[in-house]
């Protein structure tokens, strides 16, 4: 073997691991301390761990996000998968209008959201006010949309024609057909989607950003939110940091769980 | 049997309206003067008002912040494609080697990695290095760029006969020569992907920005340190959000169908 392989991962390796590996490491190094960030700290063991869940502003932040994320990821994914069926059916303009439903795909989410931030303060206030959490859901499956109705499309276009003729000829109405042939065939990327969008929506931050910063009162603040505001300007650095690990567990655990049990139902 | 269906035609043409509907009231807020801003907000602005856009690109010195997005977009992508493939072509080819196969897993499993995770030290040690600016930025986009352009790259390289390299090796050529000349040009489809996907994730990217740099600022960085000053100026914020979302809106319209396969091709393999 070319002694240039080596040579070729190298550089590659040692970046990798002094800006991504080090820094989880000191992560969970600094989770087990007092530190606020600067200057002197000492070790305090799991204690950040332990007070993390006692903590009513990190189970609002969980609760809040989870109902997001969930909420927004079946709405997502319902509303991409029925315009994708639409786009992939006998319509004109198809490629103008996949072309209109990618858009808010490319566009800056942070910038999207100051857009619909004076769009609800002045049409629908309720969605900065007591319903602020609908109005992140709104920005959330507006954006999230476009990316995946082109999965749904590239999955649709595996279905070889004949086998919808053959169901058509079968008599199966369309939402029958729909059901038992298109469906199991784009399981595989159902689950992908479901997963990736959930997994996607656990780590909002942009959207409130520009939306409500966390408010009324603490209402949208999100888990990434948390940790970016208590952790920076909160002086609770090492207490976010045991919230970040905890946090990142949470994302892997849920997203191993999900794919069991979409897997399961792709088998069925 | 090519029968249109009009009927669904419409309905999709009027669920597109809810992506066109926030662009269009974008624009003409943007051509307003703030007294025109009454009623639905849909109407055509009476007397267009081009200041706006010079009161916002004095405002937030826009032609700096749009500068200084393009060189991080510019430099991320150009330096991913050129080292990401590299490395990647490396791992493909020496899969069998347990060193290079763990190496595979040590990049890949960082997708499950969520920034905030490394977003605390990650500042801390940029700032200490002297890196918390565009040259900082650029190298972090490329590093964390590997997890997913490997995981890409290695996939589409494993298709690719290795005989074609045998024969430029029997030409004497080595192991540097055979990927720039041999498999590098193979890669343009996979390059177009990784490009266009590094290219929206830089250009579009709040969080990183927000917390690496510490005086120059990206375009949708611009738009979070003004928001406090755009507050009753609703007219002028509007033209800067414009400006601000309008170089990629503009490639996208003549790039709509290269953009959209790239992704594609990124999704399908992921």
């Amino acid at each position: 073997m070319s002694r240039a392989f080596y040579w070729m991962v190298l550089p590659a390796f040692v970046l990798f691991f002094v800006f991504h590996t080090v820094p989880v490491l000191q992560g969970v190094y600094y989770s087990l301390t007092d530190s606020p960030g600067y200057g002197e700290h000492a070790f305090v063991g799991l204690r950040n761990y332990v007070n993390l869940f006692k903590d009513d502003r990190i189970l609002d932040a969980y609760l809040f996000t989870f109902q997001f994320a969930v909420v927004a990821t079946i709405l997502t994914n319902v509303i991409a998968l029925a315009i994708a069926v639409g786009l992939s059916a006998r319509i004109r303009f198809r490629t103008a209008l996949r072309g209109i439903f990618f858009i808010p795909n490319v566009l800056a989410i942070l910038i999207v959201g100051y857009i619909f931030n004076y769009l609800f303060s002045n049409y629908v206030p309720v969605l900065l006010g007591e319903l602020a959490w609908i109005g992140v859901v709104v920005v959330a499956v507006w954006q999230a949309v476009a990316f995946n109705i082109i999965i749904y499309l590239a999955g649709l276009q595996t279905i070889p024609e004949d086998l919808h003729e053959a169901a058509r000829i079968d008599g199966a109405g369309s939402w029958r057909r729909f059901r038992s042939v298109v469906f199991p065939l784009i399981a595989p990327f159902f689950t992908v989607n479901m997963v990736l969008s959930l997994k996607n929506f656990l780590q909002v931050f942009d959207h409130i950003v520009a939306l409500t910063n966390g408010g009324p009162g603490t209402a949208t603040t999100s888990v990434s939110l948390l940790i970016y505001t208590g952790g920076f300007q909160g002086g609770e650095y090492a207490y976010q940091t045991a919230n970040a690990i905890v946090y990142f567990v949470v994302i892997v655990l849920v997203s191993i769980f999900q794919l069991r049990i979409l897997q399961r139902r792709e088998q069925l | 049997m090519t029968r249109v269906n009009w009927w669904l035609t419409g309905l999709l043409a009027a669920c597109s309206l809810t992506v066109l509907v926030p662009l269009y009231f974008t624009v003409v807020t943007a051509l307003k003067s703030p007294d025109q801003l009454t009623g639905s907000g849909l109407a055509l602005p009476s007397e267009i008002r081009w200041s706006n856009f010079a009161t916002a690109w004095e405002l937030t010195g826009y032609p700096r912040a749009a500068l200084t997005s393009a060189l991080i977009t510019v430099s991320a992508v150009l330096l991913t494609l050129l080292t990401n493939s590299l490395v990647a072509y490396a791992i493909a080819r020496n899969m069998e080697r347990r060193l290079f196969k763990g190496l595979y897993y040590y990049f890949v499993s960082a997708l499950f990695v969520p920034f905030p995770i490394i977003m605390l030290p990650v500042v801390k040690q940029t700032s200490m290095l002297g890196l918390d600016n565009q040259a900082g930025l650029i190298l972090l986009y490329v590093v964390y760029g590997l997890a997913f352009n490997i995981f890409l790259y290695v996939g589409y390289i494993r298709s690719i006969p290795v005989s074609l390299e045998e024969a430029a090796r029997v030409d004497g050529a080595g192991t540097w020569t055979v990927f720039w000349r041999v498999i590098f040009p193979l890669l343009a489809p996979m390059n177009a992907t990784v490009g266009i996907l590094t290219f929206l994730w830089a250009w579009n990217d709040f969080l990183l920005p927000l917390v690496v740099l510490s005086e120059a600022q990206t375009l949708p960085l611009v738009q979070y340190v003004f928001q406090s000053q755009f507050n009753t100026d609703y007219t002028v914020a509007f033209a800067s959000y414009l400006m601000a979302l309008a170089p990629v809106l503009i490639v996208y319209v003549f790039a709509q169908r290269w953009v959209i396969s790239g992704v594609l091709r990124g999704s399908v393999k992921g």
